[in-house]
């Protein structure tokens, strides 16, 4: 190693903002090409929001055709005869439609919204940062996402569709136009993933880099908010998996371009490969889209209960046992795939032992409210919403790890339910909680509660009543990804059901409009945010609402950790990370080491 | 209409096997979703804020944690220990199938199942072979074997009633096995997403008494070939058969390449 | 990890002792050896599954002329070395004269790569399945050129970044306290050596 004394190379990021000093940059500098984290945040959570729009509205159309199959959508006319002719949904569109919307929601929506938005808003700020380590690659990163959505929506207008071969692109399907009927929007399809894998990884390296060397003194890492550590670990993740997807993309690619046979078996290729190299990515990717949401979870669940997180360290050992299982599991993807059944037994296992580091975090949660003083804020009712969801995905996650009930109920409205439980009651109300939580701190005006807690309490019923009736039809053996089941004479009966899970669908999506108006018009007419609305202890609430560039007027020391909640001897029911100790303490601190 | 969480009788042997296991789990997932929501729900109305409360000042118990983390473990070893055995009867039986099913092959291909019977001499490749496009049928109370495969993309090859589902892989042949304990008309589904025409890629299933089934065979097998779909060059019988069958290794169900058995 | 104290008293912070652009490039190959490893495991799929498509070495791949490339690429890593040795004493002529070594190094891989890609595809051994003439099968084009395509790229990206790196030096912008974008670009370069070494064994000589 190196035996010059000297930090070279090392970040001067770190010019603390004088207090009071104008920001001279440019309305470009600040908004548009903007490095400054908190700018990129709000950048990913405006775009990440529209593909949350847009994969919402994929959704209704899928409704549409399920609960009235083969009548028109009304207005449908103007998606064009070889969408829709007359409104009515061709079933080569309905297959773009079930493609599109699993592509946007995972990659476009619940990813960056969980890892651009969070870990942007929060990272540099969590940890007493002025910025992130590497500030322009930030910026490259979100410039980077926007053109691969662009790319992926883009798509939708070329000869032949979007994708239809389901989001998770199984070949030979995805790698043959011939018998997809698909050409342009395929590659376009998996270009775009190659485009956002390269947004993705400078993301993960900023995020590692900053957590590993930036942090005030004083913030050890057991001191670090649950989200931080969520926020780490799914980096890592983040940094090992999605470079294998970006090379199952390109070998994809090359078969549909070039005229390799990597997944097509005419000449020796193996369409299982394309699965183990999706799922090997795609299981550690399942909890990218969950350990944040877990982090923003605790972090919202223990100041709303005004107590400590219970068994902080057990909850960051469970992310970090959740992460490392993550990677031997990806074979329960393909218990009924073709792959060796006696493998199949053994990611029985791996994937049964993954349930208990999910269920620790559930417990811990419970233990985090038991004998609290609850305070049902907007953002506490979502981080509830969450835990209370989440048990559900995880627990009907059980059924299908065990590989004799899976082959009954995989690929059916099973899978179909259990995915939501856990991306949009698990993933989506954790990221409602958050939204709902820092809004304040970014924007500098509150959302309305009151508006809030209606787009809560219709979230959550309409949601349910989507959700859960699919559990029914999957033990039904109602396929996933078919047009009409109506085909079906033994499903046809199910057709009430399908009709009820529109009309919930069709509500669910008109209440997320509370949202957007609430999101929309509390920017301007929101009440004022002032520096703590939620009287919480993490770094960021120290400072005013938006936070300035630079963040910190000068380096924060810290103290102890982010949950100190209703500590005896202090009159504040919450204790500040950088507030300084007072003589009591530490007199208390210096007996201590006099005793050690 | 069934909103419940009852699964619709099984017509298989494994059938209720995989059944029982499903209702095993039903029970162990149900009541600790009672519980965790029910402690959920009451926590939140007992500790709900309220003038003058305080929360208390606690972070954590290593005692409990150890509890909460060794309950579950066993619960999902037991629930995964259980599972094996039927999960390696349901696909791996004796070397993939009982010894004496009876052997059938269905090759999939865009949007049809072609089922290829090996006529009263119950031996595939020989010329009394005839084949039935989406049609399936079976004795009953005897163990059929099928041999899988897939001519294009993955279909899933799904007979809900049985509790059967198999990915059909082009390149590969698969086999899967079940015995049906019901006569009965039967639905068969595809349920992996294999293009435009996915939904509608059906085939019924008939399941015949024994003496029924020979009967059937008897008759199909002698049927003319214009009862066989267009693309097969296989028929019920004549000299195109015969030709078919001289011919060594020569199959029109076999994939192109060699993926014998499982990756 | 001498200058890890002297980091710690002058920025206060919890690090790892690492400067950040070392521990983001660190990062980053990390990532890069996860890619490299999708596309060696699924040649290593592909190969178990298709033997037959396989020719025997030396038949149809170029051993030792591609040995030879391989002797180059291990030189410039130790030009790199070279290079890196230089600044840390300040030593500006020594750090020049050793950059311009390792891309006259880097480009004559990338060149004979290019030498031998040409002749391979006159042979008829070419990615595409349907043209494939060669020996063996066209899993063995389209794999070859795929693992070999993507590393070249990276050398190439790699040459790129040290006419850069060269530039800067050149202008004086590295010092015996400033020699952060050397060492990055050495880690850089000697990791795609490393994953040369790599490739050639399972493609060439096994």
């Amino acid at each position: 190693m190196s035996t010059v004394p000297i930090e070279i190379g090392h970040p001067s990021v770190q010019h603390w903002a004088e207090p009071g000093h104008a920001d001279h940059r440019s309305f470009l500098r600040k908004y548009i090409f903007s490095t400054d984290h908190k700018v990129i945040g709000c950048q990913f959570l405006i775009m990440s929001l529209t593909f949350l729009l847009i994969g919402g509205l994929l959704a209704m159309l899928i409704r549409w055709q399920l609960g009235w199959p083969g009548t028109a959508v009304p207005g449908g006319a103007i998606l064009g005869d070889a969408k829709a002719p007359g409104g009515i949904i061709l079933p080569e569109f309905y297959n773009s439609l079930v493609t599109m919307h699993g592509t946007i929601m995972i990659f476009f929506a619940i990813m960056p919204l969980l890892v651009g938005v969070f870990g942007n808003w929060l990272i540099p700020l969590h940890v007493g940062a002025a910025d992130m380590a590497f500030p322009r690659l930030n910026m490259a990163s979100f410039w980077t996402a926007l053109p691969a959505g662009v790319i992926m929506l883009s798509s939708f207008f070329v000869t032949g569709g979007s994708a239809a071969a389901g989001w998770t692109a199984y070949a030979p399907l995805s790698a043959s136009p011939e018998l997809s009927g698909v050409y342009m929007g395929q590659k376009l399809w998996c270009l775009s993933l190659i485009v956002l894998g390269f947004s993705s990884l400078m993301g993960a390296v900023n995020y590692i880099t900053t957590i590993v060397n930036m942090r005030a003194p004083g913030m050890k890492w057991m001191r670090l908010p649950l989200p931080i550590w969520a926020l780490f670990i799914t980096a890592i993740l983040v940094l090992l998996a999605i470079p294998v997807l970006t090379g199952a993309l390109i070998l994809l690619l090359f078969d549909q371009t070039i005229g390799t046979t990597f997944f097509l078996p005419k000449d020796g290729g193996q369409p299982l490969m394309w699965q183990h190299l999706f799922w090997y990515f795609g299981h550690p990717e399942v909890y990218i889209l969950i350990l944040p949401a877990m982090g923003i979870a605790s972090e919202v669940i223990s100041n709303g209960s005004r107590k400590p997180i219970f068994g902080y360290k057990f909850m960051v050992y469970a992310i970090v046992a959740i992460a490392f299982l993550g990677w031997i599991v990806w074979g329960h993807h393909m218990f009924q795939s073709g792959m060796n059944p006696l493998l199949g037994g053994a990611f029985m296992t791996s994937t049964m032992i993954i349930a208990v580091p999910s269920a620790i975090k559930v417990f811990n949660w419970l233990g985090t409210i038991y004998r609290g003083d609850i305070h049902f804020h907007v953002p506490m009712l979502n981080a509830l919403a969450f835990v209370a969801m989440f048990v559900i995905g995880g627990l009907s996650g059980v059924f299908m790890a065990s590989t004799p009930v899976d082959i009954y109920i995989h690929d059916t409205y099973f899978i179909v339910a259990h995915i939501h439980y856990v991306l949009f009651g698990g993933s989506l109300f954790a990221i409602f909680a958050g939204i709902y939580f820092w809004y304040p701190k970014f924007f500098g005006r509150m959302l309305n509660p009151t508006l809030g807690k209606i787009h809560f309490a219709l979230t959550f019923v309409f949601y349910n009543a989507v959700f859960f009736p699919m559990h029914n039809l999957g033990l039904d053996g109602m396929m996933r990804r078919i047009y009409d089941p109506n085909q079906y004479e033994y499903l046809a009966q199910y057709q009430p059901m399908n009709t009820f899970i529109s009309v919930s669908a069709l509500l669910l999506g008109a209440s997320q409009l509370i949202f957007l108006f609430n999101f929309l018009w509390s920017l301007r007419g929101g009440k004022k945010a002032p520096a703590n609305p939620w009287n919480s202890n993490s770094l960021e609430w120290t400072l005013p609402s938006p936070p300035p560039h630079g963040n910190f007027p000068t380096m924060p020391t810290v103290y102890r950790g982010p949950y100190e909640y209703s500590v005896p001897g202090r009159e504040a029911d919450y204790w500040p990370q950088s507030e300084p100790p007072g003589e009591p303490e530490r007199k208390a601190a210096h007996r201590e080491e006099v005793h050690a | 209409m069934d909103w419940g969480w009852l699964m619709s009788e099984p017509a298989s042997t494994f059938g209720s096997k995989i059944d029982s296991i499903y209702y095993v789990i039903l029970v162990i997932t149900g009541v600790i979703f009672v519980l965790v929501e029910g402690a959920l729900i009451v926590f939140l109305l007992k500790y709900r804020h309220r003038e003058g409360r305080r929360a208390e000042y606690s972070h954590g118990h290593t005692k409990l944690e150890a509890v909460w983390t060794i309950i579950p473990f066993i619960l999902v070893m037991a629930i995964a220990w259980m599972s094996m055995d039927v999960w390696l009867e349901a696909k791996i039986a004796d070397g993939h199938a009982p010894a004496d099913a009876l052997p059938l092959r269905v090759t999939a291909k865009q949007f049809e199942w072609n089922v290829t019977y090996p006529g009263p001499d119950e031996k595939l490749d020989t010329p009394d072979d005839f084949v039935k496009r989406n049609q399936l049928h079976l004795p009953v109370g005897r163990a059929v074997r099928v041999d899988l495969a897939s001519e294009d993309v993955i279909h899933s090859f799904f007979l809900p009633v049985f509790r059967v589902k198999q990915d059909a892989v082009p390149g590969m042949v698969i086999p899967v096995w079940f015995e049906a304990t019901k006569a009965g008309e039967y639905p068969l589904g595809c349920a992996e997403l294999c293009g435009l025409g996915h939904y509608r890629m059906r085939g019924s299933v008939t399941v015949h008494e024994a003496a029924a089934f020979d009967s059937w065979v008897a008759e199909e097998g002698s049927a003319p070939a214009a009862e066989t779909p267009a693309p097969a060059d296989t028929t019920g019988g004549g000299a195109e058969a015969a030709e078919a069958a001289a011919a060594p290794g020569h199959d029109h169900q076999q994939p192109s390449s060699e993926g014998e058995g499982r990756a | 990890m001498s200058h890890g104290a002297a980091i710690s008293a002058t920025h206060p912070m919890e690090g790892m002792k690492v400067y950040n652009l070392k521990l983001g490039m660190w990062v980053f190959l990390l990532s890069e050896v996860m890619f490299f490893s999708s596309l060696i495991g699924a040649y290593i799929i592909l190969r178990f599954a298709h033997p037959e498509q396989w020719a025997e070495p030396n038949v149809v791949l170029n051993v030792p002329l591609t040995g030879f490339n391989t002797f180059m690429l291990i030189c410039s890593s130790v030009t790199m070395v070279k290079a890196f040795a230089a600044i840390e004493h300040g030593d500006q002529a020594g750090l020049r004269k050793w950059l311009i070594a390792t891309i006259i190094l880097g480009s004559a891989f990338v060149s004979i790569q290019v030498f031998e890609y040409i002749k391979l595809a006159h042979e008829g051994f070419v990615p595409v399945a349907a043209r494939y003439a060669a020996e063996g099968g066209p899993l063995y084009g389209s794999t070859f050129y795929t693992m070999t395509g993507f590393h070249g790229a990276h050398v190439t990206i790699g040459v790129l970044a040290l006419i850069f790196t060269t530039i800067k030096a050149f202008r004086g912008k590295y010092s015996a306290t400033d020699y952060g974008g050397v060492e990055i670009m050495g880690l850089y370069w000697h990791f795609v050596d490393l994953v040369w070494i790599i490739l050639f064994t399972i493609v060439y000589l096994i």
